[in-house]
């Protein structure tokens, strides 16, 4: 190829890709779970936990640092509750033993 | 590690994730799913844990939300789940934001050089005012959905004009921020303070039953504002983890919208049912229309000697909490030898899904509970159909042309036997249109709090 590429063609690419993948998947998604995906993709776009840890991440402590602090907790309630309320819901949606109800 | 390796692991916690949602197409593979879910994530965050330098400030900070998240997890109402989902949107919408403000400080800490690029400002520009607008939007959605502010619309002239105006504004600021040569923090505050404002009145003029669709899309906002700052730092990982989930709310809101026959862009712009109708409740005045209603023992025989019922929940059965009274009946019911399942309408509730998640919650067997599109064809052989805090969603004005919600498909309750209806009153239902389904000759109305009747009903059976 002539030259670099510019790194923002890259993040492009993979952004575009992503959307393809995320469209397909999704609407393979049962509706009776529509609720628990909202809350598997709240947790998931907690990913920004990422971001944050890189904004609270250098050596020197400036109010910079500290307001990605402030990021990384916010973006761990969302991990967390995002991931454990899933779990909770999808524990209810479990088949149950007694056939008498089935 | 090298950022090679760190870039591997994103692909592969990249992975987790579209497994984690591809997990969800049933019910079985789902738990398995949200496990995959939690490990991407694991992966992710130790991945950039070794990037950093200020780890145990970091990892304090990860058990301090931790816990919160746990226990607000662990506490919260299974009626509560869509006040819950807007509220860790808005979390998401305040991280962006902080982010942004922290790259724009100190873009060298996030490997950016030491004065911004055009193209880092634009990305920066965008991740910001998406994430504001989140946070700002889930705020109001947060407050409507659990009661602390009212759900009517609030309406006033001028409001779509004063949004754009806003918007320019908003888009002023964020080329004098792009244009200065150095940073511009007045540009940057001017820009996201305005793009808070714009949250706020984006939603405010959205209504109740509308509230699907609000926030399916303020889930999709919330990654795209992850992608946006993924853009800023050059970061795959909140590249891809972001469009999957930008695009999964993209779709919920369609799917909500189709539900509805309403064009997105009408519901965003908001306040239904404010005027057209009360046009349309005018039309048939002065014949006073006439109603049977009857009592929890007259319904309670009627079903006894049904073959088959139907049960449509609607937002009255969360309000009421009576998910767990309803459970009761339904095996009554089925102990009697009638055969019982329950029609869900997409947009019943407050949010996608939300009725099923009330009728796993109170072990309801996930196979009696049918989509419209697999039961409907089955109300004309229907013996009862019993509807509970649903109005709209079983209004067979859908099908008459030139009614306001006509075209929009509805469950066809009316087709059945006996149709029978829970509700506090009279009232007419979130589009403001009567419903002719409560005059016909073979409906009974039964007036109370939908949890307080399904007692009844169980009692008297």
């Amino acid at each position: 190829m002539i030259g670099e590429i510019d790194p923002f063609i890259i993040n492009l690419t993979v952004f575009v890709l992503a959307i393809f993948v995320g469209y397909h998947v999704v609407w393979n998604v049962t509706p009776a779970l529509h609720t628990p995906l909202m809350s598997v993709t709240n947790a998931i776009s907690g990913i920004i936990l990422v971001g944050a840890m890189l904004a609270a991440g250098p050596a020197e402590t400036d109010w910079g640092v500290w307001l990605g602090a402030v990021a990384v907790t916010l973006a761990s309630i969302n991990v967390f509750g995002g991931f454990l309320v899933s779990q909770r819901m999808l524990e209810m949606f479990k088949k149950k033993d007694k056939k008498g109800n089935a | 590690m090298s950022a090679n390796m760190v870039a591997l692991a994103y692909l592969v916690a990249s992975v987790f994730f579209i497994l984690a949602l591809k997990g969800l197409s049933s019910p079985e593979s789902a738990r398995r799913g949200n496990l995959f879910g939690m490990v991407g994530m694991a992966i992710a965050v130790a991945t950039t844990l070794t990037l950093t330098q200020n780890w145990p400030l970091i990892l304090g900070c990860i058990a301090v939300g931790g816990i919160i998240g746990a226990l607000v997890a662990q506490r919260v109402q299974m009626t509560a789940m869509p006040e819950l989902v807007a509220f860790m949107h808005s979390l998401v919408g305040l991280a962006a934001v902080f982010i942004a403000i922290a790259a724009v400080n100190n873009p060298v800490s996030f490997g950016l050089p030491e004065i911004l690029s055009g193209g880092s400002k634009l990305e920066l520009f965008l991740g910001t005012f998406i994430g504001a607008m989140t946070w700002s939007g889930s705020v109001i959605a947060f407050l409507k959905l659990s009661g602390r502010m009212s759900g009517t619309p609030i309406v006033f002239s001028g409001q779509h004009m004063i949004n754009l105006l806003l918007a320019i504004i908003m888009i002023g600021f964020g080329l004098w921020f792009f244009f200065s040569e150095t940073t511009n923090w007045n540009a940057f505050i001017a820009m996201t303070a305005i793009a808070f404002i714009l949250g706020f009145l984006i939603i405010v003029p959205i209504g109740g039953a509308d509230m699907p669709v609000v926030i399916s899309m303020l889930n999709s906002y919330s990654g795209w504002a992850a992608a946006g700052i993924g853009f800023s730092l050059g970061n795959p990982m909140l590249i891809i983890a972001g469009s999957l989930v930008g695009s999964s709310g993209a779709i919920l809101s369609y799917i909500m919208c189709k539900a509805m026959n309403r064009p997105f862009l009408s519901v965003i712009l908001g306040g239904f049912g404010s005027d057209g109708g009360t046009a349309a409740a005018a039309d048939d005045g002065g014949v006073q229309k006439t109603y049977r209603s009857g009592s929890a023992e007259d319904a309670a025989f009627l079903m006894g000697n049904a073959d088959s019922v139907i049960i449509v929940p609607g937002y009255g059965l969360a309000v009421a909490r009576a998910q767990h009274a309803v459970k009761e009946l339904a095996e009554i019911l089925h102990e009697k030898g009638v055969n019982v399942r329950f029609a869900i309408h997409p947009v019943a509730g407050r949010m996608p899904g939300h009725m099923n998640v009330l009728l796993a919650e109170a072990e309801i067997p996930y196979e009696q509970v049918l989509e419209m599109d697999e039961i409907n064809s089955d109300f004309s052989n229907t013996d009862v159909v019993l509807v509970l805090g649903a109005n709209d969603v079983v209004n067979p004005a859908a099908n008459v042309p030139g009614s306001p919600i006509y075209g929009m498909p509805i469950l066809d309750a009316h087709k059945a036997r006996t149709v029978m209806v829970v509700k506090r009153s009279m009232a007419v239902g979130y589009a403001g249109l009567d419903n002719d389904l409560f005059y016909m000759d073979k409906t009974m109305m039964i007036f109370g709090d939908a949890k307080k009747v399904v007692e009844h009903l169980v009692k008297a059976l």
